[in-house]
């Protein structure tokens, strides 16, 4: 089946089997090999991308539903040559070791900035247990979350949604 | 050209990695990532049946899919089905090895009997419900005691289903416990769990016939092992193997290990001449990554009044499951030397029994038997402390060794499977447990103990443990210089996440006196050196580290040399500091410019076989609700005296991490099995990791007072210390925090319906 | 297309419960029909008959929407509990109830409140009360040609008292137990149409009637909290698995509702 849909800012058109999901078709089709696989029931998290604005799992959607949206995987986070202020408040607070669940929790998480820049630390981690992680402990990727709000709180007040 | 400061540029300070820019952008490189022209993909076939024989493997109806190439089973593979061989080979284990592929008998489930090779992924694991197996089912062992009684071998060639015992041996115990005036017995146990990286396994192998040379890419932890291990069993020459290493998600001592499926992959990709791929869903890595931490202690421990240890004895009965796997001796072979800790005991008498039966074989987890034997030794020093009416930090502190005892001896382990000496390098061990009294705040937190505050019990306690690194016998490391004056540094430490690109080029940066964006780190694959060992057991940074020490000097030694040829002096006039070569008369020549003449290389070993042990206490404040059973940890605090930092980021990250994996092992992780040897457990949802929520009180502090005498960095094996004690102190607070109830747990995992019961014994 | 499909096809919601048993090839339905383009099954009403929701709204949405604060307050607390974020910016309200798993929250909260299910079928549209929609563990009465279209809330007093507690092993997970509770007070001060959702220790979502009872016309004191307490706990009809005991649960449930039925009661001295 055809479907076009908008990743990371490019208009694509791509032909997916009914059954494949849409991670399978990120991955496999697309070559955005970003977005990990680490359970394929909806469990980890590692899966994560943003579609129509909100982080989902893209091992629980099929390709086909994702006809028409607009998508964003952890390759279209970063400004140009630049790490995002959430991708270096990571590497600054050393929120990522393996980096299996990062692009997951990078997407959860700015969805979750972008709609909430001012969200509090219980928020943050409330949002976050919907992705595992098995090598930090979560403690840094809180506070890198923390650290990065104000980049969102700026840019939330230089164009207000 | 700038000059840098001449040491410790790098070293020491919180670096941010150099693997971070790939891995946040998405750029990084996993197993699953990769796809080759023209592969196959494979899925594995498992045994349903925990233990029977089988008797007929039809694949026809599976052939006949279309896109469905071959499926292989012990038929298509030679007469002769090769077995796993062992990492540390011992006297008795060799009947118990694993073949690479179910033949005659299938011993646990989960068990690889056909290997089906398609177009796609979804295809092979389509087919394998096409393939229809026979099995006649023989009774299952599913516990230790039934494995012991031996009434049902899993092995006909062998007598007993004990397929080793380690006995770790000081002193006289049997003369220590008949004169003591205190005694106690008690049982523990530990539950099977197992690591759980976030990235499943997976390999891909390509056979390039025009060359007879075999490539396997996915290589983690120990290439080399792994590459002698796979050309013995294909019955190439070494050299005709190369493992490359890719980005790992994840591998605390579970990944990398030798599976029957990486031979299969091979096997196929060879005998096809074709690229083969296999990744392992979530589902069966359940059942086929290596298991661990099953075990149960029968220990004895004898005091003089003033809490004195005199001597500890007993046996340890570890459950490993169907077959001893390269590193599946290392757990029990840990738990019984290391149950005594970091305490001075004179007089030990363990014996660790390594127990087969029909469950997945058990391999290494992050604290291998350290965890566990930590578990059982700060549980045994708390009981005692109680019946002593002693305080239990001052019984732990008249036992810790100090300084003047090093370096100090640990049990005699035989048989002796090629650990070489152990003993107990640096430190004085009762400053860092104050400091960690101090910094957890002993004092104020006292009165809280046993209290209840709106319905919550309060509990704190403090536990001690070493972690052994640095395991020899030696390692390597090659330095090249490039055209364009940067220097490629080669070393056979291996990536399993940890930052050993950053760890490593921090090392290489100061030793060189070069800027850190001039380095370029090569780690993990055997194509890089001749000869490598690894990252487990601690030894990555120390051994790894070590060797890009010692092929430094031999590096700027060659510079020293090449610039005075061109400086037309004797190489002894020439100095070489922040990467340029200055005569006495202030001439200088900088590396870049030789790089223009002579592309120096060079490869070197460092040797070491005497282990570093990191010393640490741990101090925990738990509040226990009686009603759920639910714990909540306060605050947890953790102080390691590691030698040498070499970055305190990663250090941190890796201890903290770790002692979260730790909770998970006390409070939910559990590969929970039925009486007939079906794995209960086959998602994430079932089985428990920490989550976000569950742990966010941890505090870590890592100390450089006593470096190792036994390396050049002063460094000693870390990170992993982050779990050993966690089980032992958490359990400790929680008995503490039930005292007025008279609860003492003896068996992990503490899960609130565990605790509940536990509460409820102490009632009726 | 159900009905043609003759029991081949299955109805896709949010998809976060049928994909991962897809993925286990649990189920392999030959056709999925998609109901999220189905504008008309989104949304939130509120009127003086209550509130109605759309069975393809998802949790994200009920989680939103701030009115549900005070017209459904059970609704709006059991949704924290369910799952995680990504799982409720997809998951829907009626694919759960679809589903109708006992450890799930919002079918023990539909039932504790007295909510009708809407159901169309080739037969037409009928409506049936939460209580008897749901048979058997994942069994409703749905038939193989109807779909779950809303459910539908009676209008909620401002003066009820409610709480909804649950115990899980980890946030998100399926709870051990949980409450879903809610109880008026007369002009006596007694407690008056008590209503309680047992979550997790049971089979089929329902309410506990013999703690009900034993609240109905009572003060609520120490002691009639213990009694409810404890006739609870040996109301549920828990099971043992893997994760608990049955005697655990039971016990659970007892909690719970005991500490329900007092944070309802500080809910009252805050109003």
């Amino acid at each position: 089946m055809n479907i076009t849909l908008s990743i990371n800012g490019a208009r694509i058109e791509v032909d997916v089997p009914p059954r494949m999901t849409l991670c399978d078709a990120l991955r496999q089709k697309l070559q955005l090999t970003g977005t990990h696989i680490g359970c394929e029931h909806g469990v980890c998290g590692a899966c994560t991308i943003i579609v129509n604005g909100r982080a989902v799992r893209s091992c629980l959607m099929l390709a086909v539903q994702a006809s028409g949206a607009t998508i964003t995987t952890v390759e279209g986070l970063a400004h140009g040559d630049d790490l995002s202020p959430l991708q270096a408040a990571f590497r600054r607070h050393h929120a990522l070791q393996c980096g299996f669940c990062t692009p997951g929790m990078l997407t959860t998480l700015h969805a979750l900035l972008t709609e909430e820049p001012y969200a509090s630390e219980e928020r943050i981690r409330d949002v976050i247990t919907g992705n595992l992680c098995r090598c930090t402990g979560y403690i840094p990727i809180v506070e890198a979350a923390l650290d990065a709000r104000e980049a969102y709180q700026r840019s939330r007040e230089s164009a207000p949604l | 050209m700038k000059v840098t400061p001449a040491v410790n540029t790098f070293v020491g300070r919180p670096v941010e990695r150099v693997e971070d820019l790939r891995y946040l952008r998405g750029k990084g490189q996993y197993l699953d990532d990769l796809q080759k022209e023209g592969q196959w993909c494979g899925a594995v076939l498992r045994s349903s049946v925990a233990h029977g024989r089988l008797v007929n493997i039809d694949t026809k109806a599976a052939l006949d899919i279309p896109g469905v190439h071959a499926v292989i089973t012990a038929a298509d593979l030679p007469s002769v089905i090769p077995t796993i061989p062992f990492r540390r080979p011992n006297p008795t284990i060799a009947p118990y090895a694993q073949p690479v592929i179910a033949v005659d008998k299938v011993r646990y489930v989960g068990e690889p009997i056909a290997f089906v090779l398609a177009d796609s992924a979804e295809i092979a694991e389509d087919a394998l419900q096409f393939i229809s197996v026979e099995i006649d089912t023989l009774d299952p062992i599913v516990d230790w005691r039934a494995s012991e009684n031996g009434a049902t071998l899993l092995f006909d060639s062998t007598q007993t289903n004990i397929a080793s015992v380690f006995e770790a041996r000081s002193g006289d115990a049997a003369e220590a416990f008949r004169a003591a005036p205190y005694v106690r017995r008690e049982r523990f146990s530990v539950q099977r769990h197992t690591a759980m990286p976030m990235e499943t396994r997976g390999l891909l192998a390509e056979w390039d016939e025009a060359t007879s040379h075999l490539t396997v890419w996915g290589a983690a932890k120990l290439p080399f092992f792994n590459r002698r291990a796979m050309a013995g069993m294909m019955g190439l020459q070494e050299t005709a193997v190369d493992y490359l290493e890719l980005d790992v998600g994840g591998g605390f001592g579970a990944r990398g290990e030798f599976y029957p499926e990486d031979f299969l992959v091979a096997f196929s990709a060879k005998h096809f001449k074709r690229p083969v791929k296999w990744v392992e869903d979530r589902r069966e890595h359940f059942l086929a990554i290596a298991h661990a931490r099953e075990m149960e202690a029968e220990l004895e421990i004898a005091c003089d009044l003033d809490g004195s240890i005199l001597g500890m004895r007993g046996t340890i009965n570890v459950d490993i499951g169907a077959y001893v796997r390269p590193n599946g001796m290392t757990p029990v072979r840990n738990v019984t030397q290391f149950i005594a800790g970091p305490y001075r005991i004179a007089n030990l008498a363990f014996d660790g029994r390594a127990l087969v039966s029909n469950k997945t074989p058990a391999g290494t987890y992050r604290g291998p038997g350290r965890f566990e034997g930590c578990f059982f030794c700060e549980r045994m020093i708390d009981l005692a402390a109680k019946d002593l009416n002693l305080d239990g930090v001052d019984m732990r502190r008249r036992n810790l060794l100090t300084q003047a005892d090093m370096p100090y001896a640990l049990a005699t382990v035989s048989p002796n499977d090629g650990f070489a000496e152990t003993a107990c390098d640096s430190g004085d061990y009762r400053t860092t447990f104050d400091q960690c009294l101090n910094e957890f705040g002993w004092q104020e937190k006292s009165p809280l103990n046993g209290q209840c505050i709106d319905g919550l019990y309060h509990g704190i306690a403090i536990g001690n443990f070493i972690e052994g690194g640095a395991a020899g016998p030696r390692e390597s490391a090659k330095i090249e210089l490039e055209r364009d004056g940067s220097v490629s540094v080669y070393v056979g430490s291996s990536g399993v996440g940890q930052g050993v690109e950053t760890i490593m080029s921090q090392i290489a940066a100061d030793a060189l006196e070069i800027s850190l964006d001039r380095i370029r780190l090569f780690h993990g694959s055997t194509s890089n050196l001749k000869e490598g060992f690894g990252s487990y057991g601690s030894r990555g940074t120390v051994m790894g580290g070590s060797a890009v020490l010692v092929a430094a000097k031999e590096f700027l030694a060659a510079f020293q040399d090449a610039a005075a040829e061109r400086l037309r002096v004797p190489s002894d006039q020439v100095t070489v500091e922040g990467g340029v070569a200055r005569t006495r008369d202030g001439r200088s020549v900088p590396l870049i410019e030789i790089a223009a003449l002579e592309l120096i290389s060079r490869e070197a070993t460092y040797h070491g076989s005497k282990q570093t042990y990191t010393f640490g206490a741990a101090a925990v404040h738990v509040s226990v609700d009686p009603k759920t059973g639910r714990v909540n940890i306060l605050d947890y605090v953790t102080v390691d005296d590691v030698g040498r930092v070499i970055n305190p980021l990663t250090l941190h990250g890796q201890v903290v991490g770790a002692a979260v994996q730790g909770f998970g092992g006390v409070f939910s992780e559990h590969l929970q099995y039925d009486s007939s040897g079906q794995l209960l457990v086959g998602s994430l949802a079932d089985y428990m990791i920490p989550i976000s929520t569950d742990y966010p009180h941890i505090r870590a502090i890592s100390l450089e007072q006593y470096p190792s005498p036994n390396n050049p960095l002063g460094a000693k094996g870390a990170g992993e210390g982050g779990i050993i004690p966690v089980g032992g102190v958490v359990v400790n607070a929680i008995a503490s925090a039930l005292r007025s109830f008279g609860v003492e747990p003896r068996s992990l995992p503490l899960t609130p319906p565990h605790i509940w019961q536990l509460i409820q014994e102490t009632k009726s | 297309m159900l009905m043609e499909a003759d029991g081949e096809a299955k109805l896709l919601a949010g998809g976060q419960t049928l994909l991962p048993v897809m993925a286990f090839r649990l189920a392999a339905p030959a056709i999925l029909i998609d109901l999220s383009g189905v504008q008309e099954l989104k949304g939130i009403s509120i009127d003086d008959t209550g509130v109605r929701i759309g069975a393809m709204t998802t949790w994200r949405d009920i989680e939103d929407d701030q009115r549900l604060r005070t017209a459904a307050p059970l609704v709006s607390a059991a949704i924290e509990h369910i799952a995680h974020y990504q799982i409720r910016n997809r998951g829907t309200i009626g694919g759960s109830l679809s589903h109708a798993d006992p450890a799930a929250e919002m079918p023990g909260v539909v039932v504790a409140c007295d909510a009708c299910l809407e159901i169309v079928g080739s037969n037409g549209m009928r409506s049936v009360p939460a209580n008897e929609f749901f048979l058997g563990p994942l069994t409703t009465c749905l038939s193989a040609d109807e779909v779950l279209t809303a459910v539908r809330f009676p209008p909620w007093p401002a003066t009820r008292l409610w709480a909804f507690e649950e115990f899980a092993q980890r946030r998100g997970d399926f709870a051990y137990a949980g409450i879903a509770l809610f109880h008026e007070t007369g002009a006596t001060g007694l407690v008056e149409n008590a209503h309680i959702g047992l979550i997790g220790a049971t089979s089929v979502p329902r309410r506990l009637g013999v703690a009900e009872a034993a609240l109905n016309g009572r003060r609520l004191d120490g002691e009639t909290i213990a009694a409810a307490a404890q006739l609870a706990s040996s109301e549920a009809d828990a099971e043992d698995d893997i994760h608990a005991s049955a005697a655990y649960r039971k016990a659970l449930v007892g909690t719970l509702l005991e500490r329900a039925l007092k944070a309802a009661a500080e809910r009252a001295e805050a109003l």
